[in-house]
């Protein structure tokens, strides 16, 4: 019959997962921008991509050390973010939300397309940049760890590079949130006219908060590149997408929202799409290939997203009184 | 008629074709030992296969060269004596999967779609893959036959651009909902025609009649299920613009639960092109153009001229004053909701046929495009989606003589953003509405 183990055990894995670090980042860059600041930026995913590909190609193509690539990723986040604010952060936020989805797909085509292949490797991606990482690694070869926590000494030195960089950040934006900075940011969340009245330039403060996210965002995309290999097919705005339903999950101006959220999203969904697939094998579900048992978990996001912004639209952690979006 | 015509060009070149695959079959069966380009590359090796059937006119062409590149590898196929051919990659990440022309007996060009495609695997193993072949010439075209070519096939894509966006922009103009679900609706149509045409069996145009019908519904069961609710309850502009999102992404992937992976043809698509001085259009194309221009015309009549129509851009200019005016803004917006979503659903079948193919991300590919037009058009008013939509689609087409075809929507998203910068009102929007 169906093995809940192995069920049980894959969910687990997702728990400390890079991936899962590296949503948990990417989400805590949307909490700036999105619950923190009102920005609604679509382009996470673009960002990310950013991120991932100025690692690799700073790497491959320049043969830069890792802490010069990882630079040069920053650098381009920061040069994105100001090409995606000028034009709209005088605006209304919808046209934010219309300029970055469509900022976040011209980096992804510009990834994909053919002309620039001996550079990007157009759909194919890229790999075999991890060399530099691995090599600062301090772990001496071994498995290590128990049950479903056991892995190999590169495995482990991703991980906790990537869980020390999410904790850094979260104490960070906890600290600056706290601090006069941050007061002005939630203004803006709450009242532009108000902040501006008090002599503050709330364009640029803006703008600050879409530069830190989106540095965020990128060095999410780099912790997501290590376990796997830079294909721009990873980058489509449903990424983006998936990282606003762990936002809405975990509470959109929290944050511990973006890591908790990010550890259960991941962890649901890898014991769903688990228990459907073996359901659909052990003959439970006749009426369903074991295909479209992969796409239901995806559909179930969708209708999640729904549920939680009607219903509960601070999401676990947040306060109501915190959301400006909700009237 | 096309089939005789091939059959009196029958060129020496052919027949030398012909002689060859007959000898490379010879070969094949009396010594088993593939030859260079068997019909089959790489099957036994990979789990994952690219196949495809190169046909023309219902004809199967022989000895035609495939190249599959991608995932570091690359396999070289020529069709066998059936039109099939079968490559074998070892994995499922995206491939380029070229059609030497040069292979193409005389006459036979690549119609539609070009002879360079992009393929990725579903979640099936076997993916196929197929070219639109067509009756033409391969000559080096001028540069302003191609201008003019490209601004005809623009204006086309333009114009089933401008039938979405305008139901984007009503429901944007009497609700302020950014409609992300509005890509689904797309699809929908375009499903729903392949559903009534090749499975159920109806004649194409009832299908289509069928297809539209059911989108109306479907934006009516929208309205009246999730969008009225959400209203009464005083939910934010930005969470119900977040809700569109779920529910883009959970009708995206229920399309994909039903219809799978892949891309399926209309009944229809491909036909051969036909020639008017440096334009190629093919008779679909005009069908589309046609279809339209009409729908659009009959759209701005009943903008302006009915009550109805004039009750909605009332309540598109301030709801609180039409619903103070006797106007009844619920029924007004299920209206809206109903025309968006049956243009919307028309949009996709013609969609379907431009593009070509019908599959469950299709409308999703589109929607950047729409919000591209809705936003250069000026966000909120009808006529600023039509003008801008036909910008879009034209800079689409025409982007391509400079850029690379893989990057003309590139071009498209580029200009959003500079419009963005230098009038952020849009073309045709007021100051006011940016706000």
């Amino acid at each position: 019959m169906i093995d809940w183990g192995a069920i049980f055990s894959n969910a687990a894995v997702e728990l400390i997962s890079p991936t899962t670090a590296a949503y948990a980042l990417a989400a805590l860059g949307l909490a700036v921008h999105f619950g923190y600041t009102g920005l609604l930026n679509f382009g996470q995913a673009g960002f990310m991509a950013i991120g991932a590909y100025g690692y690799a190609i700073s790497t491959l193509t320049f043969g830069f050390p890792v802490w010069a690539a990882v630079l040069m990723g920053i650098g381009a986040s920061v040069v994105f973010a100001l090409i995606l604010g000028v034009p709209t952060l005088r605006l209304r936020a919808d046209y934010l939300a219309i300029v970055t989805i469509a900022a976040a797909e011209i980096v992804r085509l510009l990834f994909t397309t053919n002309t620039f292949e001996p550079v990007t490797g157009s759909a194919n991606g890229l790999s075999g940049y991890k060399g530099g990482f691995a090599a600062l690694n301090p772990i001496p070869e071994g498995t290590y760890g128990f049950g479903p926590f056991e892995n190999n000494a590169y495995d482990w030195w991703i991980r906790i590079v990537a869980w020390v960089l999410v904790i850094l950040f979260s104490l960070f934006t906890w600290q600056i949130m706290r601090s006069p900075w941050g007061r002005v940011i939630k203004g803006i969340r709450e009242d532009e006219d108000a902040v501006r009245a008090l002599g503050k330039n709330v364009y640029s403060y803006k703008m600050q908060s879409l530069i830190l996210g989106g540095v965020f965002g990128t060095i999410a995309g780099m912790i997501f590149i290590l376990p796997r290999a830079v294909v721009p097919s990873n980058y489509q705005t449903s990424l983006t997408f998936f990282i606003y339903a762990i936002l809405l999950l975990g509470g959109a101006a929290t944050i511990l929202g973006p890591i908790i959220g990010s550890m259960i999203f991941w962890v649901l969904l890898s014991f769903f799409s688990g228990f459907i697939a073996r359901a659909v094998e052990a003959g439970w579900l006749p009426f369903m290939t074991s295909i479209q048992a992969g796409q239901l978990r995806f559909i179930l996001v969708g209708v999640a997203i729904m549920l939680i912004v009607v219903f509960r639209p601070q999401g676990i952690f947040g306060n109501k009184k915190e959301l400006s979006f909700v009237k | 008629m096309k089939l005789t015509g091939t059959a009196k060009k029958f060129s020496p070149r052919m027949l030398v074709i012909f002689l060859g695959a007959l000898v490379s079959v010879l070969m094949m069966s009396t010594f088993a030992t593939p030859p260079a380009h068997a019909d089959e590359v790489g099957t036994d090796q990979y789990d994952f296969v690219f196949a495809g059937n190169v046909q023309f006119n219902g004809k199967p062409l022989e000895g035609v060269l495939i190249t599959v590149t991608g995932g570091g590898i690359e396999q070289e196929v020529k069709t066998g004596a059936d039109g099939k051919w079968r490559a074998g990659v070892p994995d499922k990440s995206e491939y380029t999967i070229t059609l030497d022309e040069e292979t193409l007996p005389k006459g036979v060009v690549v119609a539609k779609g070009g002879s360079v495609l992009k393929a990725e695997f579903g979640l099936t193993s076997v993916k196929s893959v197929n070219f639109f072949l067509g009756e033409g010439t391969r000559t080096t075209v001028s540069f302003v036959d191609q201008f003019i070519n490209r601004f005809f096939n623009g204006l086309n894509f333009g114009l089933l651009l401008a039938l979405a966006a305008i139901g984007l922009s009503l429901i944007f103009g009497t609700t302020g909902l950014s409609n992300f679900a509005h890509a689904e609706m797309i699809t929908f149509g375009a499903l729903m025609t392949l559903a009534f045409s090749t499975n159920v069996g109806l004649p194409v145009w009832l299908a289509m009649i069928v297809a539209i019908a059911l989108s109306a519904g479907l934006g009516w069961g929208l309205d009246a299920a999730i969008w009225k609710p959400l209203r009464r309850r005083g939910v934010g502009l930005i969470q119900l613009m977040i809700v569109s999102i779920g529910l883009s992404l959970a009708l995206r992937y229920v399309f994909q639960y039903f219809a799978g992976g892949d891309t399926y043809q209309l009944p229809g698509a491909g036909l051969a092109d036909l020639r008017f001085g440096p334009i190629l259009l093919s008779p679909i194309d005009m069908v589309s153009m046609g279809i339209s221009v009409v729908v659009l015309l009959a759209v701005a009549y009943f903008l302006l001229r009915t009550r109805i129509g004039k009750a909605t851009r009332a309540v598109s200019d301030n709801p609180s004053l039409a619903s103070a005016s006797g106007i009844d803004v619920d029924r007004v917006i299920r209206i809206v909701w109903v025309l968006g979503a049956a243009l919307a659903g028309l949009s996709g079948i013609l969609w379907a046929y431009f593009r070509p193919g019908v599959s469950w991300s299709m409308g999703f590919q589109m929607l950047l495009l729409v919000f591209a037009a809705v936003t250069l058009g000026g966000l909120g008013t009808a006529f600023g989606a039509l003008v801008g939509s036909i910008i879009v689609g034209l800079f689409v087409e025409l982007s391509t003589l400079w850029l690379p075809s893989d990057m003309k929507y590139v071009g498209a998203l580029v200009v959003l953003i500079l419009v963005l910068l230098l009038r952020p009102q849009g073309i045709l929007g007021r100051k006011e509405r940016i706000g």
